[in-house]
């Protein structure tokens, strides 16, 4: 690569010649990557008022459109400030690019971006979130309405893109929630060892994993699981769809987007997360059993007669019944999430993460709201 | 083929091999641009028109075969002694590709504030004389390309293309997707590009009418190899069954009509 010409200039004040006239020499290369030493030096160039500037542009040996405009709008400068400018010595097609820029000058106006107020800059989030809001509500409506209307026709459920969603969010988060959960029965029975051995009462190990993994950790850990893992590919998949229009053309060929996209999700993520959480109680309490018979040497027959007293039918429908209301709000917070993307692949992101740190906000206030309930009702 | 031997070219491609996978795209395929000039490539969907051009800007690495661009090699070549050369051509994608998150203006002022040091003030100027040039009103700059039309959104991308004063310029499908009016307007500006900035251009497009308006010499692509190569007139008046379709045919032959009688 040869090296970058720089755009010279010779200013000398020529008073002997021609009164009140200032000889302005420009010479190089006049180009984007040469003009940038002399932008200051033109910026600043000063010439008595009234007089005359001859610029002498015949030892310019390149110049392009930000090379001309520069030397456009320093004429303009000059001009506008009572100089007369004469140029002279331009190679032909260098003149003819400076009179195209001169003819675009008038239209070449940087825009500045739009200030926010500070009023502003706190009106339009709040209007913003309570948009969002309705927009929320009206989507749950609208999801109802589906549901309602394939209720009265069932021929309209759509079963193939159900049991695809049960496969790619029930099936294959199998190893990932089994092994997360077999850790947290691990974790709590290792916490807990200590505390009990202290107080000689071991047996109660399998009290504490039993009903901690079936009644609060499994459901929760399943759904954050799902919410990470489902939850967002859902928002992703359906904001890049509405992106590239394909939303649009599902409209105009007559499909209801929310009976192909949104219900089908929904439903599959009822069935699989009640299924997905009873399976992490199993690989829950098998990891406190291990740590129980490593730990404290309780066997697993001990272990598992201790679990049987210890635990009721309602313990483990409080757990699993929670699964499918977290499954709902999964489904529609990433397929709503997923709606609200608009224009720009960072929209694509924002939604997608907006999707999961709301669908686990309200995972987490839904079982705090069913521990309320369960508590009332003496579960 | 007679194999181009020509150091002055600011393309030059030879025995071109490029595969997808198992599909081959192209076969021996050899030409050469000169500078100054407006070449452009043509054939049907899916001849490989965008993957040569893709080939060419070092998206997409040849299985063999060598591409000379300003004299230089770029076939194997690191992203580092690449970007001399990058700056020296400007891109034109066929949907634009312009950055969503950002607005027409950021768009163009990011290519000269990556690559120049010129102050914001002058930086800012610049772009809105290059979003002038394109024939974009001014208030367009601050628009985000989602808020565009096509065709303005075809014009912004030229304008980033631009920005950078490139010798050389890729359009891909510059017409592709726009009403005729603005379609017209951009065979002005390609010709006007190269008649004032001395651009060589080098352009994928389905449009006779831009075709028979602007190209300097056009090569037919067909299933991976070069049909011919010469100027439109030369083109028709070859003996090839799928380019005699492509000239004849009543696109063809409206726009070469249309062409003669501006003439």
């Amino acid at each position: 690569m040869t090296a970058i010409q720089i755009a010279q200039l010779e200013i000398e004040t020529d008073t002997a010649s021609v009164p009140n006239s200032v000889q302005v020499r420009c010479a190089g290369a006049w180009t984007v990557q040469g003009i940038a030493p002399l932008e200051q030096r033109l910026s600043t160039l000063s010439v008595p008022s009234a007089s005359k500037l001859a610029i002498d542009g015949s030892a310019i040996s390149a110049l392009d459109t930000a090379g001309a405009w520069l030397l456009h709008r320093t004429i303009r400068t000059l001009e506008q400030s009572g100089t007369s400018v004469r140029i002279s010595g331009l190679r032909p097609e260098f003149n003819t690019l400076l009179q195209l820029i001169a003819a675009r000058a008038g239209m070449a106006v940087p825009v500045a971006p739009v200030k926010v107020g500070l009023l502003a800059s706190i009106g339009q989030p709040a209007w913003h979130s309570l948009a969002g809001f309705s927009g929320m509500l009206a989507f749950i409506g609208e999801s109802a309405i589906v549901f309602l209307r394939s209720l009265a026709q069932p021929q309209r459920i759509r079963w193939r893109p159900i049991l695809h969603n049960l496969q790619t969010a029930g099936f294959e988060a199998l190893p990932i929630t089994g092994l997360l959960s077999f850790l947290m029965g691990v974790v709590i029975a290792y916490q807990g060892a200590d505390q009990l051995q202290r107080f000689g009462a071991n047996i109660f190990i399998a009290d504490l994993v039993g009903l901690s993994m079936l009644r609060e950790l499994s459901p929760l850990l399943t759904a954050i699981i799902v919410a990470g893992r489902s939850g967002s590919a859902y928002a992703a998949q359906i904001g890049t769809m509405k992106i590239s229009e394909e939303i649009d053309a599902l409209r105009t060929i007559g499909v209801v987007p929310q009976e192909l996209l949104v219900q089908p999700k929904i439903l599959a993520l009822v069935i699989a997360l009640p299924l997905l959480t009873v399976y992490a109680d199993v690989a829950g309490v098998l990891g406190g059993m291990i740590m129980a018979s490593n730990m404290l040497d309780i066997s697993f027959s001990v272990f598992l007669d201790r679990l049987g007293e210890a635990l009721s039918l309602s313990s483990f429908l409080t757990g699993v019944v929670k699964a499918p209301v977290f499954a709902v709000i999964i489904a529609l917070v990433g397929c709503y999430q997923g709606f609200q993307v608009s224009g720009s692949a960072d929209s694509v992101g924002r939604q997608t993460t907006v999707s999961v740190v709301q669908s686990i906000f309200l995972v987490i206030v839904a079982d705090a709201l069913f521990s309320i309930i369960f508590n009332w009702l003496d579960l | 083929m007679k194999q181009p031997q020509d150091a002055s070219a600011v393309i030059d491609i030879r025995a071109l091999h490029t595969r997808y996978g198992k599909a081959v795209v192209h076969e021996n395929v050899s030409l050469a641009v000169q500078p100054g000039e407006i070449f452009s490539l043509v054939g049907g969907s899916g001849c490989g028109k965008s993957t040569l051009l893709r080939a060419i800007i070092m998206l997409l690495q040849p299985v063999s075969g060598s591409i000379r661009v300003f004299g230089q090699e770029v076939i194997g070549l690191s992203d580092e002694s690449a970007l001399p050369l990058r700056r020296r051509w400007g891109v034109m994608f066929e949907r634009g590709a312009l950055f969503s998150s950002l607005t027409v203006a950021e768009n163009v002022a990011m290519v000269l504030r990556e690559h120049t040091q010129l102050s914001t003030a002058l930086i800012n100027e610049v772009v809105a004389l290059k979003i002038a040039l394109t024939g974009l009103p001014a208030d367009a700059g601050a628009k985000y390309p989602n808020e565009l039309s096509g065709g303005m959104r075809k014009r912004a991308a030229l304008a980033r293309a631009i920005a950078l004063d490139p010798e050389l310029l890729f359009l891909d499908e510059p017409t592709a997707g726009l009403d005729p009016l603005s379609a017209s307007g951009i065979d002005e500006l390609v010709k006007s590009l190269r008649d004032v900035l001395g651009l060589t251009i080098m352009m994928v497009t389905h449009d006779l009418d831009l075709l028979w308006r602007t190209a300097d010499r056009v090569a037919v692509l067909d299933k991976g190899h070069i049909l011919g190569i010469g100027s439109m007139t030369e083109l028709s008046q070859l003996d090839h069954p799928l380019v005699r379709e492509y000239f004849y045919g009543p696109r063809g032959r409206a726009a070469r009509e249309q062409a003669w009688k501006k003439k």
